[in-house]
């Protein structure tokens, strides 16, 4: 489907990049920011996912929300390849710094070091950060 | 140029509604123009119409509907988000409305900048 969906967008097919920064508990950023980037994909644009500081925690695949009561979305981030949407970035020194691996995440990701993200930020038609 | 506005805090809490509304007013007056303003998060609590807040302050829920039923600018609150919190039709202020994340995409691609308040 992959040609199909590239090219969906059209001539108005931009390229936006969402900065998810927050941890993916305790607050709703990073759910509401899954939840975005799931309707932009649907829109057929040229997504990116930049996962940076505590955001790198929304991704962890051993997950279990069930101590706090909250509906878990982890399994959610699977949705996305769906989309096409394949272009998820980690910065590496965020994943490193809070002890964690490419193997830890859900979804596979590329692992960027800062100066790459902010070249891949610099590139978007819009960012959008949660 | 075209700017976009999204705003992710309620009022009064956090100065976001504030920045994003003198953004806004700053931005019509050099002669830009406002695709829209979408409130996302806590900022759908901005079109509450149930608030009254005291008369010896600013009141930012006013001001929006200054900017929507006096400017004519698109303003709009997440259904999803809206549902959440409580905020839903009927108890809006003037001169918004309420919709889908699809408004939000639209204004993305529309735009020359978006720009996040919150």
């Amino acid at each position: 489907m992959s040609d199909e969906m590239d090219n969906g967008g059209g001539e108005n097919r931009k390229k936006i990049a969402f900065v998810m920064r927050r941890a993916p508990h305790g607050s709703i950023y990073s759910y509401e920011g899954l939840e975005t980037a799931l309707i932009v994909a649907a829109y057929e644009q040229d997504l990116s996912l930049i996962f940076t500081g505590d955001g790198v925690f929304a991704l962890i695949a051993a997950q279990d929300t069930s101590a706090l009561g909250v509906k878990g979305f982890i399994k959610t981030y699977r949705a996305l390849d769906g989309y096409d949407v394949n272009k998820i970035y980690v910065d590496r020194e965020s994943m490193e710094r809070r002890g964690l691996k490419p193997e830890d995440f859900i979804i596979p990701v590329e692992i960027k070091e800062a100066a790459q993200i902010a070249a891949i930020i610099e590139e978007q038609h819009a960012t959008i950060p949660y | 140029m075209k700017f976009a506005v999204q705003v992710l805090e309620g009022p009064y809490n956090n100065e976001a509604s504030d920045t994003a509304y003198n953004f806004i007013k700053a931005a019509l007056e050099r002669g830009h123009q406002i695709v829209r303003v979408f409130f996302y998060h806590n900022g759908v609590l901005n079109v509450n119409n149930l608030a009254d807040p005291p008369q010896d302050d600013r009141n930012v829920y006013a001001r929006w509907t200054e900017l929507g039923r006096d400017k004519g600018i698109d303003i709009v609150a997440c259904i999803a988000a809206s549902k959440r919190r409580g905020i839903k039709e009927g108890h809006i202020i003037e001169g918004t409305r309420i919709s889908g994340l699809g408004q939000l995409t639209d204004m993305a691609i529309e735009a020359d900048r978006l720009i996040t308040f919150g």
